[in-house]
């Protein structure tokens, strides 16, 4: 195995799209390191990006959104108040990985990227409309976070492209996000189900919702349908029955040793309903 | 021969080891460096009984590489100890019993130490979370939990005096 440590996001796309054997990106290592561990994988080729200055902060963006670098560890998100003051959906997903060891490691681009149904920050993400910024042998783009799995463990990045960082939009006034997931314990496992729901409010009024689910799919997804059921709504009780109902549409989950399929679909609706009460009430809204 | 030249930094002192690209920083802290107190128990960060501090943060040392550590500041338990004297963590350890086979101390003594340094008087349940990482089969945790609530006690009254 060759370890390299770049110090730009173009060598180290240069690196990855040249390797003809099978080559990882290394962010915060809390998945790669375990398949290396479990010799799931044999990497010809390892790129640590935690040395590229465009990787490593946070950064509010011109537009009054955020720029979080892929190789910024869970406990650097949890520690930014200004993010954490417009996006605590977002952020709390990221508290819910892992212990504080798994904190100080883990990335938000690499639970993407690792391409998991049960990742808990990617529902967060898709409810926030953020996009990943890509970085390859042809140049940058850009990708919303819903594009980016394509299937358990499966990304649409081209050979060579990587993640150099997620951007979150700018935030309206009386806006609110929220993620929830299940576990059947408090601390240290992987969602059941999780649900994210962000907003927005004018007089009180949602006029604007994105909804997401994750571990009920191949892929975390973005539900439309319940969006569409609480926007225009005070989320009265009519609205959120309309959600719960429109989650619970939504699911294609498997039966698995953590939940069953009617067990997730159920528990998709509930988990929805609650983090839409708790958006509502982060936008300042009141039912 | 293949392999990287690490010069890192542990528990103070400048350090230098060759080891093969692959290599954990787990397995290079126990095998080249010979600080044993770094400890293996699943290799997969699930118990955290390899605890360190990189570059002042938490993390578990079999998720690191140990080409990754150039130029960073490594702490282990071994680096607890001052001029001889064990840390107040220690101290309280042994006299509330809250180790019995020990493999799992050293990484509590680690992860211990990162939540008092950042938060002298944690409550119980911030202290059960900051030590949700760590996994002990002996003690049951409760002795634990009482072993660091009492050295954060003592550490709070010995920096008042």
């Amino acid at each position: 195995m060759r370890y390299e440590a770049p110090t730009t996001s173009s060598e180290a796309a240069a690196l990855l799209a040249a390797e003809t054997g099978e080559a990882f990106v290394l962010a915060g290592g809390t998945d790669l390191l375990v398949r290396m561990k479990n010799l799931m994988v044999e990497p010809e080729l390892v790129v640590d990006v935690k040395r590229i200055d465009a990787m490593r902060s946070i950064e509010a963006t011109t537009d009054g959104g955020f720029r979080i670098g892929a190789a910024v560890p869970g406990i650097e998100v949890g520690e930014h108040e200004a993010l954490g003051r417009a996006w605590p959906g977002v952020v709390e997903a990221v508290q819910l990985i892992g212990s504080d060891q798994i904190q100080g490691r883990c990335t938000i681009a690499g639970n993407v990227c690792n391409a998991s149904p049960a990742a808990d920050t990617t529902p967060a993400l898709i409810a926030a409309d953020a996009q990943v910024e890509i970085v390859g042998p042809k140049g940058r783009r850009t990708l919303p976070v819903a594009s980016v799995a394509t299937g358990p463990g499966k990304t649409s990045l081209a050979k060579g492209e990587l993640v150099e960082a997620i951007l979150l939009p700018p935030r309206p006034a009386h806006s609110g996000d929220a993620y929830l997931r299940f576990t059947p314990r408090t601390e240290m496992d992987i969602a059941v189900v999780g649900a994210a729901v962000s907003l927005t409010l004018k007089d009180g009024v949602i006029t604007a919702a994105r909804v997401a689910l994750g571990a009920i799919a191949p892929t975390a997804i973005e539900v439309e349908a319940a969006a569409a059921a609480i926007i225009g709504s005070k989320l009265d009780d009519g609205a959120i029955a309309a959600l719960v109902a429109a989650c619970s549409a939504a699911c294609k989950p498997i039966d698995d040793k953590r939940g069953t399929i009617e067990y997730r679909t159920e528990v998709a609706g509930v988990l929805a309903k609650r983090a839409a009460m708790i958006a509502f009430e982060r936008a300042g809204g009141s039912r | 021969m293949s392999g990287v030249l690490v010069t890192t930094t542990i528990n103070g002192d400048a350090v230098q080891f060759a080891c093969p690209e692959e290599e954990t920083l787990l397995d290079a802290l126990r095998d080249r460096v010979g600080l044993l107190g770094v400890k293996e128990g699943c290799g997969t960060g699930d118990c955290g009984a390899c605890s360190i501090t990189l570059d002042g943060r938490l993390v578990c040392s079999c998720l690191v590489l140990a080409a990754e550590a150039e130029g960073r500041e490594i702490g282990t338990v071994e680096g607890l100890v001052e001029g001889g004297k064990l840390h107040p963590l220690q101290e309280s350890f042994i006299s509330h019993a809250a180790l019995q086979c020990g493999i799992c101390t050293p990484g509590f003594l680690v992860a211990a130490k990162s939540l008092l340094d950042r938060n002298p008087d944690p409550t119980e349940t911030e202290i059960r979370y900051a030590l949700a990482g760590n996994l002990c089969r002996c003690t049951g945790y409760d002795k634990i939990v009482r072993a660091v609530q009492n050295a954060a006690k003592e550490m709070r009254t010995a920096k008042s005096a």
